[in-house]
């Protein structure tokens, strides 16, 4: 008999309406899974067993009374640990915040409970989403469920993790660099970054505003539409919230691709990207084509210069957003003796972990007085390079395709010294968040170890229908089933 | 300093103004504005910037904006950008202040001001949004200023309160006139009613720049930034502070080293803060929470047609109704006054006499008997009558001034005042007729030095004649009838 933990959020929602189990079951599978696969992993940083038994016995008593707010109702669903939470620890895996009780819910978090959901605990990530690993977590590192000597990717590892392991039967990550996609893509699950603006930021801990994206991790593309249709959607409370119609995303599917035009991007299929995943990756563009895609090699020659540019856009603007960790009005305070300002400096330094410290100093420096034009001002002009040469390619086809990340999962420790290697896991997703367009990440295989590998489509922003179009093709050629080792329920309690 | 100095130097003086809006929530989260006297009772988990909070513009507060600038005469532009200006101090919640830095909202103003008849148009640079700080009470140490304080206090009640910020060219030539243009931009954010701009409470500040140079030069010289400026009559004494001293510093062979200055009311002078080397890189970007802040044509109109009367068109008006310079601006600069006036003159009242009446007679009575004129049993009805007994001779100027006041302490209508008094003129001409024959046939020598030609024993006969009257006949006509009567003689 499968585990209930293993079914997708379609199957535990069909069986719930049916009343073949009830949410509390499914909340006690999931459960039960952590508690097998949390010594292993690490994908949470805390369980609210209290709110969500609450919220699984509230979703039972809404179906015995035939109320059904939607697909999500009685659903489990784990919360990447930087979006704020009224009342339950909320920490950007930062010892700045450590033990931070928020006083509201971020407009996601209000959103899925509305929906019914219930909201398992918050996920690992690297401290203030920045990395590609989870391993710069205060708290401690995360492993991947399909080989725990490697990373999960980040930074939202723990929410990947979660969902490949079943610990959570989907979750929500954020997206600054490719930090929902990636680390999808190395954990085998589907992940997707909306379009800029379609989901509300409020209530998410910024880390770079012009480029953080909330988004959901699911073991389907069906499941990644249901979730991302209960949370996208205006919101007055964030300026930068798009006020217009959401796209209608469960039309979008099982329609095949039949004379959609796929472009294959020429600078993500070349060096530096593991022959491995190249070769994966050209598989699956290829029996797209076989399906009645016309496919064609795009080339975005501005590419070669959005990683650089995304390493000073985004820490300049996380050294502003976490300028407000000071010690003042909240989270962690010196106990240094000293004047005001002592204590400011004294409970940053303290506080912050050694990549957060690295990207602000960068970022400071890149703003600075005689260094602005030479390094924000030209990763500006770069922005709006890799813009028009979306622009200009989005004119000849509907959507873009690569690789997610350029390897498959590495190893625990293996790139934690050189922060440029780390660096360069996010080439093949920062294109989409400098142009704030939307971008999913779909698994299609696995390499000679093991080891999932993602495959990326991309859209002209709000073009969310026809990447979930072709999403659901690319799902159903590739016809990957293959579960993480630790989400076997052959797996028992160490 | 001499007067050879000051035909040697001449003084460019620019105002930074900071307005506090009077908007019902603060500029960028829905926290209630005004400010209560307990610390930290107005402000909420958004204005002390928590995690995850990105800010909203406050739609009141750019409407008022648009509305100083289109006082202003300003380029309302229809796109502009937030900038967030970072440091960091404890009483800054998100270490960074939401401000603009280029495109603000307006450009390209002006305001004109008068002093000793002499007129200025003073240019305004530009006119942009940003939001207060909190407040900061630096305990123990020294000089109250956080680098050697034992600790701080923190009231956070102002932090996020929408400000706006004036800028001016550097047009200013006087401390007289850098005071005319801060009582004048008072005036018109008053009458604007977007602030209660109370320069002692805070929510109206200026910032003063001072140069001088050689007269006749055009370079500018090294300025200085004067801070903590709580008055008009501080903004006009720090100016010439800084002007002297720039000018003691440049005479004696020194240079002007460009910094911020503390203006210290009780010592009357200025003193350094911080020079341009210690000043901060303020790193300005644009705000990435926040989108291009549209104001649509539709908006700028609207803004446009709903303008109440300004200081200037009020003051014009005045003028063209009799009332002269000084007395105008009284009245500009009390609504209760310029009501009472307005008030007087549509009913018929001769402007002139009823200007001079409030802000000489009524505003001497106010002080005297510590009642606001408005407050007083004056009413515009009063000045209305009074001015026609006046005029009609049925009381001397100087009984109605004495009416003037009984009637704002509540004695009744003019005319029942006089008649009580007894202040009532006779100007029933038979009366004042025999009366002069009396006096005329009583002084024949007068009588007849007049028709030799000499007026002077005139001025003597009316007093007799006014002597006689119990000093109540119209003195208009008792003159005339003297003239009259002393003719033919």
């Amino acid at each position: 008999m499968t585990d209930l933990a293993d079914l997708t959020i379609a199957e535990a929602g069909a069986g719930l309406r049916k009343g073949e189990f009830s949410s509390v079951d499914l909340l006690d599978a999931v459960t039960r899974r952590a508690s097998i696969t949390e010594a292993q992993l690490h994908a949470y940083l805390t369980l609210d067993a209290k709110g969500a038994r609450a919220a699984a016995e509230a979703a039972d008593a809404a179906f015995a009374d035939g109320d059904v707010a939607g697909p999500l109702q009685g659903i489990p669903i784990a919360l990447k640990d930087n979006m704020c939470t009224k009342g339950v620890t909320t920490t950007a895996s930062s010892q700045i915040l450590a033990g931070w009780k928020p006083p509201y819910d971020a407009t996601v978090v209000r959103r899925l409970k509305e929906a019914g959901a219930v909201l398992t605990g918050k996920t690992n990530l690297d401290e203030f989403a920045m990395g590609s690993s989870t391993e710069n977590s205060a708290y401690g590192e995360t492993r991947n469920p399909w080989n725990p000597d490697h990373v999960p990717g980040g930074s939202s590892g723990g929410s990947a993790a979660t969902v490949a392991a079943g610990s959570a039967f989907g979750a929500l990550g954020s997206d600054t660099g490719g930090s929902i996609r990636q680390p999808a893509a190395l954990c085998g699950v589907v992940g997707m970054k909306p379009t800029y603006g379609l989901v509300s930021r409020y209530g998410l801990i910024a880390f770079a505003s012009s480029l953080d994206q909330i988004g959901p991790f699911s073991r389907t593309v069906a499941d990644s539409a249901v979730i991302l249709d209960a949370i996208a959607g205006w919101d007055r409370r964030d300026s930068t919230s798009i006020d217009g119609p959401v796209p209608n995303l469960a039309g979008s599917l099982d329609r095949g691709v039949k004379e959609l035009r796929v472009g294959i991007v020429t600078e993500l299929m070349g060096e530096g990207i593991d022959p491995q995943v190249k070769a994966a990756v050209s598989t699956t563009a290829s029996q797209l084509e076989a399906a009645g895609a016309e496919l064609v090699e795009v080339s975005l020659p501005s590419s070669e210069y959005a990683l650089s540019a995304y390493y000073l856009i985004a820490p300049a603007e996380c050294s502003a957003n976490l300028a407000r960790f000071d010690g003042v009005r909240y989270g962690h305070r010196s106990q240094i003796e000293g004047t005001t300002e002592d204590m400011m400096a004294h409970s940053r330094a303290e506080g912050f972990g050694p990549e957060v410290i690295r990207r602000i100093l960068l970022g400071t420096y890149a703003l600075s007085a005689g260094y602005y034009d030479a390094f924000y001002g030209q990763a500006q002009r770069v922005r709006t390079l890799v813009r028009t040469d979306f622009a200009e390619a989005y004119e000849k086809v509907d959507v873009l395709v690569s690789p997610t990340s350029p390897t498959t999962a590495f190893r625990v420790g293996e790139r934690a010294a050189d922060p440029i290697a780390m660096y360069y896991s996010d080439v093949c997703t920062i294109p989409s968040n400098l142009a704030g367009d939307p971008a999913i990440s779909v698994p299609i295989g696995v390499d000679d170890t093991g080891l999932p590998i993602g495959f990326q489509i991309m859209a002209p922003a709000l073009g969310e229908e026809i990447m979930y179009q072709v999403a659901s093709a690319v799902e159903s050629i590739a016809g990957f089933t293959q579960r993480a080792v630790l989400a076997s329920s052959d797996v028992v309690a160490p | 300093m001499t007067n050879a100095d000051v035909q040697t130097w001449a003084a460019v003086i620019g105002i930074e103004t900071h307005v506090e809006l009077s908007t019902k929530s603060k500029m960028f989260c829905g926290r209630r504005a005004d400010i209560p006297d307990e610390p930290n009772t107005a402000s909420c988990p958004a204005c002390l910037a928590p995690p995850g909070a990105p800010p909203v513009p406050n739609e009141q507060a750019i409407e008022g904006i648009v509305t100083i600038g289109t006082a202003l005469g300003c380029t309302i532009n229809e796109s502009s950008l937030f900038y967030r200006k970072n440091y960091f101090y404890p009483d800054l919640p998100k270490n960074y202040q939401i401000s603009q830095y280029t495109f603000p909202v307006c450009e390209f103003g002006s305001l004109d001001v008068e002093v000793d008849g002499e007129p200025t148009t003073i240019g305004i640079t530009r006119v942009h949004m940003e939001e207060d700080t909190g407040k900061s009470s630096h305990v123990g140490g020294g000089d109250g200023r956080i680098h050697d304080a034992d600790h701080t206090l923190l009231d956070f009640n102002r932090a996020g309160v929408p400000l706006v910020e004036i800028v001016t060219e550097p047009d200013i030539r006087s401390p007289e006139q850098a005071r005319a243009y801060g009582a004048e931009l008072q005036r018109i954010v008053r009458a604007l009613g977007v602030s209660d701009a109370k320069l002692e409470a805070g929510s109206m500040r200026f910032d003063a720049n001072v140069s001088v140079r050689r007269a006749g030069t055009e370079t500018l010289g090294t300025r200085t930034e004067t801070k903590n400026v709580n008055s008009l009559r501080s903004l006009q004494r720090a100016i010439a502070f800084e002007i002297d001293r720039q000018i003691g510093v440049l005479e004696d062979g020194g240079v002007i080293v460009q910094e911020t200055r503390h203006w210290n009311e009780d010592t009357g002078a200025t003193s350094s803060m911080r020079t341009k080397e210690e000043s901060e890189d303020y790193r300005y970007f644009q705000d990435p929470d926040l989108l291009p802040l549209e104001v649509s044509a539709e908006w700028r109109e609207r803004v446009k047609a709903s303008l109440p009367e300004l200081p200037a068109q009020m003051r014009a008006r005045f003028r063209n109704a009799g009332v002269d310079a000084v007395t105008a601006e009284i009245l500009v600069d009390s609504a209760e006054l310029a009501e009472l006036f307005e008030a007087a003159v549509a009913g018929g009242a001769p402007g002139k006499l009823i200007g001079n009446w409030l802000t000489g007679e009524a505003i001497a009575w106010s002080r005297r008997e510590e009642i606001e004129v408005n407050e007083s049993d004056l009413t515009a009805e009063h000045l209305i009558e009074l001015a026609t007994m006046i005029e009609d001779g049925k009381l001397s100027s100087t009984a109605g001034k004495d009416v003037l006041t009984a009637a704002m302490a509540g004695e009744g209508a003019p005319h029942d005042i006089a008649a009580a008094r007894d202040l009532l003129q006779v100007s029933d001409e038979g009366a004042i007729l025999e009366a002069v024959d009396m006096v005329l046939a009583d002084n024949p020598d007068a009588v007849d030095k007049i028709a030799a030609g000499d007026d002077k024993p005139i001025g003597f006969l009316m007093g007799q004649v006014m002597r006689h009257m119990g000093g109540k006949a119209d003195p208009t006509i008792v003159k005339q009838i003297l003239r009259d009567r002393t003719k033919g003689a």
